[in-house]
């Protein structure tokens, strides 16, 4: 038998000289768009050269231009701290919830150097009270840094997000930071169950906030906000870094829990052209990691409960934690910290409150799970 | 051949060292839980109860294990925090040593993993036993013929430090002190305890939480989890975030087991607790779960003996501990009323074994009537959710 030729395998963090090439001669492209004329003679010399293809490689690399700068600028490291999950409740219901994410807040305002900014996952109430919204607000607050919001079902349902919006503005929005863009959804649009039905809003988000319950749609990104996101990414040269923020997985992982989002693969399909994209997602209250293809998915932890994994269809990248002590209401529950590589990679750290910290580093999604494998706990999956 | 040859010959053949296992502890679980190379003999035991109370281990001839765990105070020292050699304080309090044999790291934070390596550490603190080193320790009584005979027999070498830290802790897994009334009425005796006692039982596995750490069965006789947690005793008072920081200053230049028993005893760094071991965040401010065993005379309480009664215990845990960053999640606002308060303490006073009892009777006394006088911890407000943890700590913002 013929032995097939191996493929060469691809150094990880090590980039080929013609990778490099085409990744500057891209910058310089984008660069130009933004200059003046001064600035243009100094570097049209090189471009011509890059683009017949005769100017050595990185030989436009020297040449930088004050405001040649897009906003998307030169990639580079940087931290970010997460925040999600917290389901509040007004203050005579329940007021551990509130406790625990004042810890998480305490936790991102104690890291040293501060993050670049925090962001904040989703369903930051738990019925989508106004007050428990405002609650919420009071305390995201006191965090130092910048703060970014998303939102989940239990902000939503209550009011359609009029609160919401009020407190945080539109819930779908990007923005560019050291090289990065970022990309927020509201990942949690469901189909009208409620006029129908004619349910009162509160009895419209008892239903969202519930499960399995049969009545009420799975999440969607929705039509009109695919529309904007192929509008938002069209510009965007094949290697820019994408990290997206949404509140449900992008993939369809549990249906009778939501742990789904119905037009995930049509997401994934505006975002398949990106060399490198992290999708963030909250709701899943635990360690999740999935990889499909050019797309990195990592779950975030709650500050209020943790869920169960999902009987079926976990991926096989998640390091899965043990079950959580019933003993110890903080068992399974944190926050957590991201650095971003220039390369558009993400290396997570999970810091639990009750357990050693767990990172699922960039060089663990690359090899598939192959190297840098977090250690096993020693505690049974649940 | 004669008797004595005949002897030496079988000796190999058939081992039966003199284990001591201690009466009612079944022999096949006490094997599991002593190590091979310390088995625990008669020698053993006897070698190790003469350095227990031999104050010629010190730097200064003063202070021995007894000093701090002193038979006649529950095998505590009844003080906030204990005192080593030349009157220095340190700033943890002498856990008593019944029972420790039982537990799965030793210390209020758990620096040591067994009794062995928890013997030789206060010797050579500073400001406990105040030796430069083992050496020092060894060359104190190495010379004493009766020692030399005593660790030749125990162990078949001459004195050396590490013996030393095998025979004290040999000697301390005899006392084993777990008759208590309690015990009684679990096994079918109801008059064994008080009414107001059953009622605090009822208690401590229902409405107080207390068996979220204190598991207290026949399977974890101790009544602890064995784990750290933060109950925000020394909140008050420490700023944890600047602490965690000098102290990962400090153990990044040395970590060795050494410096982490300096830091334990001698800085403020002490209020870390279990955090100064594992450089864990969400270890900050936790210590290891006591056991609720002979509890009645093991006061004062916590971890820098902050607490003066069993009653100011409960009022500590019934307002929901101090707020702070890394509190536990298991502690909240309890709303206990004064008569289960007291249900609680009569309760805890029943777990004292019953050699110790004239000491846990006079010591219920003595505590009733500091209750009486002053309940430093009492917050009714909070204890009742009238205000809310966290609106106190942020100033009603």
């Amino acid at each position: 038998m013929p032995k097939r030729k191996q493929e060469r395998p691809q150094l990880l963090g090590v980039k080929s000289v013609e990778t490099r090439y085409l990744e500057d001669r891209q910058q310089l492209y984008t660069a130009l768009k933004s200059l003046d004329r001064r600035s243009f003679m100094k570097v049209s010399a090189a471009a011509l050269g890059a683009t017949a293809g005769l100017s050595a490689p990185h030989g436009f690399q020297p040449i930088s231009v004050a405001h040649a700068q897009t906003k998307q600028g030169k990639a580079q490291k940087f931290n970010f701290a997460y925040i999600s999950d917290s389901h509040l409740y007004e203050r005579k219901l329940n007021d551990r919830f509130v406790n625990q994410l004042m810890r998480a807040v305490d936790d991102v305002n104690a890291l040293d150097p501060q993050p670049d900014f925090v962001f904040y996952g989703g369903d930051l109430a738990q019925l989508g009270q106004p007050k428990e919204l405002e609650l919420g607000a009071q305390i995201l607050k006191t965090i130092k840094a910048p703060l970014k919001v998303m939102v989940g079902e239990h902000d939503w349902y209550f009011d359609m997000g009029e609160k919401w919006r009020e407190l945080f503005g539109e819930p779908t929005y990007s923005f560019d930071h050291k090289g990065v863009h970022f990309v927020v959804l509201n990942s949690v649009v469901e189909k009208d169950f409620w006029t129908k039905r004619k349910l009162t809003p509160m009895e419209r988000m008892r239903t969202v906030a519930g499960l399995d319950n049969g009545v009420q749609s799975s999440f969607t990104v929705g039509d009109a906000q695919r529309e904007w996101l192929k509008k938002d990414l069209a510009k965007l040269p094949v290697t820019q870094p994408i990290v997206v923020f949404s509140h449900s997985p992008l993939y369809k992982l549990y249906k009778p829990w939501n742990f789904w989002t119905d037009d995930a693969e049509q997401v994934q399909a505006i975002l398949k052209r990106f060399k490198s994209v992290v999708v963030f997602h909250g709701h899943t209250h635990q360690l999740l990691t999935n990889r499909i293809g050019n797309i990195h998915f990592h779950g975030l932890l709650s500050t209020a409960w943790p869920w169960p994994y999902a009987p079926e269809g976990m991926p096989e990248l998640t390091v899965q934690m043990g079950r959580p002590d019933p003993f110890n209401p903080h068992d399974g529950l944190g926050d957590g910290l991201v650095t971003m590589h220039p390369d558009g990679m993400a290396d997570m750290v999970y810091n639990l409150w009750n357990r050693n910290p767990v990172t699922i580093s960039k060089k663990y999604m690359a090899t598939n799970g192959k190297q840098a494998k977090p250690a096993k706990p020693k505690l049974r999956s649940y | 051949m004669d008797f004595a040859g005949q002897q030496s010959l079988l000796a190999p053949l058939v081992k039966t060292p003199e284990v001591v296992v201690p009466a009612g502890i079944a022999p096949a679980y006490w094997e599991k839980l002593v190590p091979k190379d310390n088995p625990g003999t008669q020698a053993q035991v006897a070698l190790g109860k003469r350095l227990y109370f031999d104050p010629k281990l010190s730097k200064d001839g003063t202070v021995a294990c007894a000093t701090c765990h002193d038979v006649s105070r529950g095998f505590g020292d009844g003080r906030n925090t204990s005192e080593g050699i030349g009157d220095q304080v340190g700033r943890r309090n002498a856990p008593i040593v019944l029972n420790t044999a039982f537990f799965s790291s030793q210390f209020w934070d758990g620096r040591a993993a067994t009794l062995e390596e928890q013997a030789k550490l206060p010797i050579v603190n500073p400001i406990e036993m105040g030796q430069p080193n083992g050496a020092a320790a060894v060359a104190a009584i190495a010379k004493d013929a009766t020692y030399q005979k005593q660790f030749q027999s125990a162990y078949g070498r001459a004195p050396n430090y590490d013996d030393m830290g095998r025979a004290i802790a040999a000697f301390e897994r005899t006392l084993v002190f777990l008759n208590a009334p309690f015990d009684r009425f679990l096994s079918g005796d109801p008059k064994a305890i008080s009414p107001a006692a059953k009622g605090g039982w009822m208690l401590f596995n229902g409405k107080a939480r207390c068996n979220s750490c204190h598991q207290l069965n026949s399977s974890s006789p101790l009544g602890t989890d064995n784990r750290f947690h933060n109950i925000g005793v020394s909140a008050r008072h420490q700023d944890f975030e600047k602490l965690a920081r000098s102290a990962l200053t400090s153990l990044e230049k040395d970590s060795s087991a050494a410096a982490i028993d300096k830091l334990a005893l001698e800085t403020d760094l002490s209020e870390l607790g279990r955090f100064v071991v594992t450089r864990n965040r969400s270890d900050i401010g936790a210590f290891k779960t006591p056991q609720v065993r002979n509890v009645g005379i093991s006061g004062p309480y916590m971890h820098d003996g902050s607490l003066q009664t069993l009653w100011d215990v409960v009022d500590h845990y019934n307002k929901g501990g101090e707020t702070n960053t890394y509190l536990d999640g298991g502690i909240e606002p309890l709303a206990l009323s004064e008569a289960e308060v007291d249900q609680l303490v009569a309760f805890l006073f029943a777990l004292t074994d019953d050699r110790l009892s004239a000491q846990n009777t006079r010591e219920q006394k003595r505590q009733a009537t500091l209750a009486k006088k002053q309940r430093p911890f009492r917050d009714t407000k909070r204890a009742n959710r009238e205000v809310l943890p966290f609106e106190a700590a942020k100033g009603g913002k």
